[in-house]
């Protein structure tokens, strides 16, 4: 059984590797889930995933030991300062002509770095349909099959849903800026006290984007894959609003936080008013790890935020195939993400329907305290779609250009 | 024995050298077009005209060269005066003694430590807010990260100092200097001028290796300039890092070319220090015949006397802010304490620290244990060979102290993935040893050159053999030596950043590496956890290498430190 598995992995990696892709995989029969479980046993699997936050590494520290308990695998969370780093690296390894004993079993990804691996054919799969606890996916109301409108084809599991919001300190801001222009105004009347994550960090290019999407005449040019005639166009109001916005950040916009948790650590020691973050329970949960006053409260600019799905990926030549899908298997059950919801020990949107759920998993849910600092259901607005990925690239070379060149 | 004094020299070079060179190799070639694994770029020089035209390219550069110079200026200034000023008084006695933990501590935690210590919402500021400042909110103002790159001098200038008052001291052991400095007080010279006229030209010529060193790590160094430095743009380094880890493979000839321009940038800066010498040793013989004897020299005591304070004070308070913020549960501005203690960060994070302290002990222990067979091996070849060729070809192992680490790392990784030793433990202390060897052969070198012959040739008159002679004599008597040289190559090997991250591939992580990939992230409390275990080991390893000769050698009375 598990040697028509591995004949299996072994076709569709070759089928992506020929850039057949999907395509080529359709119509192949599901294998045995107990048979990778069996495989899975004893591996160890090698998870590359952003180091940066402490409660997500307490949360896959927790995974990591369920998942040596439930299927005795030894889970390792290898913890980078940017996926993209990762992906840097199974690209080196494809080139140096490693085609399997590669070093990344399972990694979180999304958007341009998603993309990114899909075009080169760095990724295993599609595998999402072979996981068990993928039908309990909400695969129609949450955007899980597309991520920043490349279509995901079953070659990454969905793992969270995030949303853009604003952080402030309700008792020091009580009422924010709710809208780009209005942000630029506060900034202006109170200088040095609004920054941004750098860009290439995803954060910082978020509120590049969410400007620009209030900003931009014609929003709709950014579904599109970006071309030079249309970019300069499209984004001059995103460039004119950074000039006007640049003079009045903290540090007079010549350093930049590193990311969205360094951000988060400026509002708390009071250097800045506001801060990013892609989680709707942003403030429950830090207020809970003690890294925001109670006071903290999260919110979403009047037109909508940016929204999206996050995912867990298996290179091509992971070395722990077998291992990184039960992995990624367990992390969709709903004991996984019940935890996750919970702002105690994460505090990240669930990508499950819960209506598809028993009510034994239901009440894992229900059981979630409701935190006085999450917002109330429905507060945040419809979450807006993500740009096109091409845009990311042109938009974070044209920043570097403007503002990192010294 | 005798073919082992000439394999392990050979050896040792092989080992050190080969994998630089071919690092080179591997960052050279793609710098010009070539690349094994990736086509569709042929031999040229695109990667070099990609390069002029990054942004930010320029101030990168300018900032690298100018906080590594001013961090290099500044720290030989302040490690000569100090010694011109001090050499001789108890104090200075008290405070070398205090100088090997400081060096122990790694830049990573030191940066870290450094960073809490002395940013706008940093503890100094909130020690000094309750009076009189007036602030209500922390100063919107550059303490850290600042344009100039100020924070960044002087982070480097505390960590270098410790390491250039040492090798002074060292190298003042192999000079005549107090016969000299008598010889000049009597001549009616007053102590600071005797000292800089008299004993620094033999000393410097001892420690120029060092400095060098000095200069080339300022000119590469990451952890500092990551945490420290500007970011837009950062110094040359992490600019160049940021594009080798770019998902756009075209950035990978880039950043081979940035490398190479770092490469550079190092090469030239150390043939500019060594010509600039001429003007000063000039200016110093024009300084001599000027005949001015100078006066007793309290401005410098002074000066450098504080300053070294500072520099102390900036080490110790760094690893204390550390301590402070791993038991803190909530500590905002401007409270001068955290309002709560709490150990829970760090009973979340001790688990979490097993994996990584583990690596870090097993990576230091065998890196530390392969540089003292490999150094011990050198020594006792150089020593018992009759030809001088030994020693020269033995500097040759100090070619990784004055290479940029980006300047040949990528190469390494390369072929570490294309041999598929990336990853595994072996390749991380191989490159680790790369660091160790070289501070172990500096450490272990005088006291093994220095040894009194006439103990081994007793020995042998009373009939023992030749290998227990070594074992039972030299090795036994210099038991201090080599366990001081294995805590310093304990604390290089603690220390490394970009070296395990390339060659570990992160599978490998340490102690360092974690709390690097930690400090991006908001949470002072859980990075302050992994700062001060990386901090700690070390000073572990140095107490232990007091400790041990000391409990070893309780009933030797002549074995005790002098």
């Amino acid at each position: 059984m598990a040697g028509v598995f591995r004949r299996i992995a072994a076709l569709a990696v070759l089928a992506v590797l020929a850039g057949a892709g999907p395509v080529a995989a359709q119509g192949m029969p599901a294998p045995d889930w107990e048979a990778i479980r069996e495989r899975a046993r004893g591996q160890t699997v090698y998870f590359n995933a952003w180091g940066g936050s402490s409660t997500a590494n307490a949360y896959i520290a927790w995974v990591a030991e369920r998942v040596r308990e439930r299927n005795g695998i030894e889970l390792r969370h290898v913890k980078v300062t940017d996926i993209a780093e990762t992906v840097a690296r199974v690209l080196a390894e494809k080139t140096a002509g490693r085609t399997d004993g590669g070093s990344v079993d399972l990694m979180w990804i999304n958007g341009e770095n998603f993309a990114a691996m899909k075009a080169n054919g760095l990724l295993f799969g599609p595998f999402t349909d072979w996981l068990p606890h993928y039908r309990l996916v909400d695969t129609t109301g949450k955007p899980t099959t597309v991520d920043f409108t490349v279509p995901v084809d079953g070659m990454e599991a969905p793992w969270g849903m995030a949303q853009f919001v604003f952080v402030h300190d309700a008792a020091a801001l009580p009422d924010p800026p709710r809208t780009i222009p209005d942000l630029l105004a506060r900034a202006r009347s109170n200088p040095g006290r609004f920054t941004y994550p750098q860009p290439p960090n995803f954060l910082g290019t978020t509120f590049l984007k969410q400007a620009l999407l209030e900003l931009a005449p014609d929003p709709g040019a950014l579904r599109l894959p970006a071309d030079d005639a249309a970019f300069d166009d499209v984004t001059a109001p995103l460039w004119d609003f950074l000039d006007a916005l640049h003079p009045t950040l903290w540090r007079g916009g010549r350093v930049f936080p590193a990311s969205g948790p360094d951000q988060r650590r400026l509002l708390n020691d009071g250097e800045v008013e506001l801060s990013l973050a892609f989680t709707a329970l942003e403030a429950a949960s830090s207020i809970e790890a003690g890294l925001l006053p109670p006071t903290a409260r999260v919110y979403a600019l009047a037109g909508g935020t940016i929204g999206n799905a996050n995912f867990v990926a298996i290179p091509f030549n992971a070395t722990a195939k077998e291992g990184a899908l039960v992995v990624a298997d367990f992390l969709l059950t709903p004991e996984a993400q019940a935890r996750k919801a919970d702002p105690r020990h994460w505090g990240s949107d669930t990508v499950l329907d819960l209506n598809r759920l028993d009510p034994a998993d239901r009440a894992l849910f229900d059981a979630v305290p409701r935190h006085p600092a999450a917002p109330e259901p429905g507060a945040l607005g419809a979450p807006l779609a993500e740009p096109h990925p091409s845009w990311m690239g042109r938009i974070e070379r044209e920043w570097q250009r403007r503002y990192a060149a010294g | 024995m005798s073919a082992a004094h000439r394999l392990i020299p050979a050896l040792t070079v092989a080992v050190i050298v080969g994998p630089v060179l071919v690092g080179l190799l591997g960052t050279v070639l793609p710098a010009f077009g070539v690349h094994p694994g990736l086509d569709g770029v042929g031999p040229g020089l695109d990667a070099w005209r990609d390069l002029m035209e990054a942004p930010g390219l320029a101030t990168a550069v300018r900032l690298t060269v100018t906080t590594a110079f001013a961090a290099t200026l500044l720290s030989l200034a302040l490690a000569a005066g100090f010694c011109a000023a001090w050499h001789g008084s108890p104090w200075f006695a008290r405070l070398r003694r205090l100088l090997p933990p400081l060096l122990a501590v790694p830049h990573a935690a030191f940066a870290i430590g450094f960073a809490f210590l002395v940013a706008p919402s940093g503890w100094l500021v909130r020690l000094v807010f309750p009076w009189g400042t007036g602030w209500t909110q922390p100063p919107d103002v550059a303490l850290i990260q600042d344009p100039l790159g100020i924070a960044l001098i002087l982070a480097l200038v505390c960590k270098e100092v410790p390491f250039l008052v040492l090798v002074i001291v060292a190298a003042l052991g192999q000079t005549r200097a107090d016969a000299m400095l008598a010889a000049a007080r009597a001549l009616g010279y007053g102590p600071v001028t005797a000292w800089l006229l008299v004993v620094l030209p033999p000393v410097y010529r001892q420690v120029r290796l060092p400095v060098l060193a000095v200069l080339a790590y300022s000119l590469s160094a990451v952890e500092p300039a990551l945490l420290l430095a500007p970011t837009a743009p950062p110094p040359l380094t992490p600019l160049v890092l940021r594009w080798f880890a770019d998902p756009d493979l075209a950035l990978q000839f880039r950043a081979a070319a940035g490398a190479v321009l770092q490469l550079a940038i190092v090469a030239a800066s150390i043939a500019l220090w060594l010509a600039a010498e001429r003007p000063v040793v000039a200016a110093g013989r024009w300084r001599i015949a000027a005949g001015r004897r100078g006066g007793p020299g309290r401005p410098v005591r002074l000066a450098t006397g504080g300053a070294m304070t500072l520099a102390v004070a900036a080490v110790v308070g760094a690893m204390a802010v550390l301590a402070v913020w791993a038991l803190a549960w909530t500590w905002r501005f401007p409270d001068a304490l955290p309002d709560r203690w709490s150990t829970a960060t760090l009973a979340a994070a001790w688990p979490e620290l097993a994996v990584p302290a583990g690596h870090t002990l097993l990576v230091a222990g065998l890196a530390t244990g392969l540089a003292l067979v490999l150094a011990v091996g050198c020594l006792e070849g150089a020593r018992r060979g009759r030809a001088a060729a030994p020693h020269r070809v033995l500097l040759m192992i100090h070619l990784p102290l004055l290479m940029p680490a980006v300047g040949f790392l990528f190469g390494v990784q390369v072929a570490l993935v294309a041999g598929g030793l990336d990853g595994t433990l072996a390749a991380v202390v191989w490159v680790h040893l790369l660091y160790v060897l070289p501070y172990v052969f500096l450490t272990l070198a005088d006291p093994w050159r220095s040894f009194d012959e006439r103990y081994e040739r007793t020995a042998r008159g009373l009939g023992v053999g030749p290998l227990t002679v070594f074992v039972r004599v030299r090795l036994a008597m210099l038991l201090r030596p080599l366990l001081t040289a294995a805590a310093v190559g304990f604390a290089v090997s603690v220390g490394q950043y970009l070296p395990t991250l390339f060659a570990g591939g992160g599978r490998v992580a340490t102690l360092t590496t974690e709390a690097m990939a930690l400090a991006a992230g908001g949470d002072r409390r859980v990075v302050a956890v992994y700062a001060f275990a990386q901090g700690a080991l070390p000073l572990v390893a140095f107490v232990l290498a007091l400790a041990v000769p000391a409990v070893l050698h309780r009933n030797r009375k002549g074995m005790h430190a002098g």
